[in-house]
């Protein structure tokens, strides 16, 4: 296990109002928290409650309209500051991002070597060590058209973690997945932080997923988002699949479940689609 | 080990470039595609050959039948001059193929280049796409005086026109290719610290030429089409030229030969531009079974 080097979170105040002139709708109002350095934290929350509109701040691929957003005590997002994507905060798509035109293997090195940290022949070899680690390096040649939906979200990981980032941010990743490839791919995932620990910052709708893969869990309120409540999880690493029917996990689940449920239909009611998703 | 490649579309077929030709040719023989376009093509002559050799059916009775057409386009001496086997008929070929792949090129180059720009840069759209849209819609033979005026010579102006009608084309499928790039792309792009220069390269133009590839090919018919055009009206060599020279001297054996040629040709240069956008596109191709 590798020691931690960096990586804290720190969300303060944290505000955004989109079409300030007009309808005025308030995405995040008043989202503190703090992230330590290596831990793996899940947000959850209804739909449409912010958690997206958090995540595309700390990328840095939106303005924050209130309060500011720290890494290790460095501004990153604040009101009056232009966002800018870097990569030292790497970010694993809802949708999915690997370049269709380009090879898995010109995925996975593409970022270290078009920052210029790696030359080409460096990126390659790790490259081929950390997909051979993963038990993805029969696909290197292959164009990710041809990959399964689990399959392209593990190289998709695979790519976000060669640029050693601070923070590692994934969005709904594992949506589209069916039920039997999601816990293969979160296992995966888990198998990654394990060895590399990064601070993680992971939205979910599903609660089971959340409890399974967290340290701890950020519940969020609907619209206008704020923070509702942090449970920590606190079951013992490594995990795996065991965990999810132990007293420990239904006991957090339960606990869980009664916060977002009384958010969820609050959603619900509220008579937007959206939201109630 | 052979492998497995579901095609998305028709026009797919063929793409992926590790099946060797022999199984390519096996299965298409194996597929019922052939035989239907040869018995398509097959129901066109044959209805030609009842309708004017035989039954002299109303008007048709005016136009050239099938077999003295046939017979004129394979004879060593041909009655008017051109067959197969005379330099004539390659010279008038190689002028309309001379001015097309001129026009092609220069069009095609300077289309995507500026259509590429238009995608990229709100400001360059935002003075350019007005005007663009106000151009387009001008037919190319409503351009043909002003060609004449402005050009010098009787190449000049056919290779222009023939440029003109790919250029807007090509720059309008260019332009709608960028656009229909998902945004997602750029964002993953820019975290991962590519430059702009790198996003130009390895994002925008793989990402638009699916779109470039289809604007290639609707300028390819574009550029024979109004080749044809502006030969007839300015034209001393070519095919379109020959169209209408035959037709004036009442040489319609010969005037067949030549549209089916230009048929012929406009196949040949289509199926070309699919090639290669299917070589360049290989990652389109869903591998169903690894190699």
């Amino acid at each position: 296990m590798q020691a931690v080097r960096g990586g804290a979170v720190s969300v303060r105040k944290a505000g955004k109002v989109y079409d300030p002139e007009g309808l005025n709708v308030v995405a995040l109002e008043d989202v503190s928290f703090e992230i330590t350095p290596g831990q793996f934290c899940v947000v959850v929350g209804p739909s449409g409650c912010g958690k997206t509109t958090l995540l595309n701040a700390i990328a840095g691929f939106d303005k924050l309209s209130g309060g500011k957003i720290l890494i290790d005590d460095e501004v990153l997002a604040r009101a009056d500051k232009a966002p800018k994507p870097g990569a030292d905060r790497m970010v694993v798509f809802q949708q999915g991002a690997l370049f269709p035109w380009k090879t898995v293997l010109w995925n996975v090195i593409c970022g270290p070597v078009q920052q210029g940290r790696l030359s080409q022949k460096e990126a390659i070899t790790q490259a081929r060590e950390l997909l051979g680690r993963v038990g993805l390096s029969k696909i290197e040649e292959q164009y990710p058209g041809s990959l399964s939906g689990g399959m392209k979200r593990r190289v998709e990981i695979v790519r976000a973690l060669m640029n050693d980032p601070k923070v590692l941010l994934l969005d709904e990743p594992f949506r589209a997945l069916d039920a039997l490839t999601k816990s293969v791919v979160q296992e995966f995932l888990l198998e990654l932080y394990d060895i590399t620990p990064k601070t993680i910052f992971f939205i979910t709708h599903d609660i089971a997923e959340a409890i399974f893969l967290a340290d701890r869990i950020v519940i969020m309120t609907t619209r206008p988002g704020r923070v509702l409540k942090t449970v920590t999880v606190n079951i013992p690493r490594p995990r795996d699949y065991r965990v999810l029917t132990s007293p420990r996990f239904l006991q957090i689940e339960q606990e869980v479940r009664e916060y977002i449920d009384s958010e969820a239909r609050k959603a619900f009611n509220a008579g937007e689609r959206e939201l109630a998703q | 080990m052979e492998t497995l490649v579901a095609s998305t579309s028709e026009t797919d077929i063929g793409i992926t470039s590790s099946i060797s030709w022999k199984i390519r040719v096996r299965r298409l023989l194996r597929s019922s595609r052939p035989y239907f376009a040869a018995l398509g093509i097959g129901i066109f002559f044959v209805a030609w050959y009842l309708l004017v050799d035989v039954l002299k059916f109303w008007r048709f009775k005016e136009l050239p039948g099938l077999v003295a057409s046939v017979r004129e386009w394979i004879s060593l001496d041909p009655v008017y001059g051109v067959s197969l086997f005379t330099a004539k008929y390659y010279e008038n070929i190689w002028a309309s193929v001379y001015r097309v792949i001129t026009a092609f090129v220069l069009a095609t180059t300077s289309g995507i280049i500026i259509g590429v720009l238009m995608g990229w840069s709100r400001v360059f759209r935002a003075l350019t796409f007005p005007l663009l849209e106000m151009l387009r819609p001008i037919p190319i033979l409503a351009w043909i005086p002003l060609a004449i005026l402005l050009l010098p010579g009787r190449e000049t102006p056919i290779i222009g026109l023939t440029f003109l009608a790919a250029f807007f084309v090509t720059i309008l499928n260019t332009l709608l290719g960028v656009r229909s790039i998902d945004e997602v792309y750029f964002r993953a792009a820019r975290s991962l610290g590519f430059s702009e220069w790198a996003i130009l390269f390895h994002v925008i133009v793989p990402g638009a030429l699916p779109y470039i590839f289809v604007g290639l090919q609707i300028a390819m018919g574009a550029c024979w089409f109004s080749l044809v055009a502006s030969e007839i009206v300015s034209g001393q060599a070519g095919l379109g030229y020959k169209v209408w020279e035959t037709y004036y001297s009442v040489q319609y054996e010969t005037m067949v030969i030549i549209m089916a040629t230009l048929g012929l040709l406009g196949y040949i240069s289509s199926a070309l531009v699919r090639m290669l956008g299917n070589r360049l596109m290989r990652w389109r191709t869903r591998i169903l079974a690894g190699a």
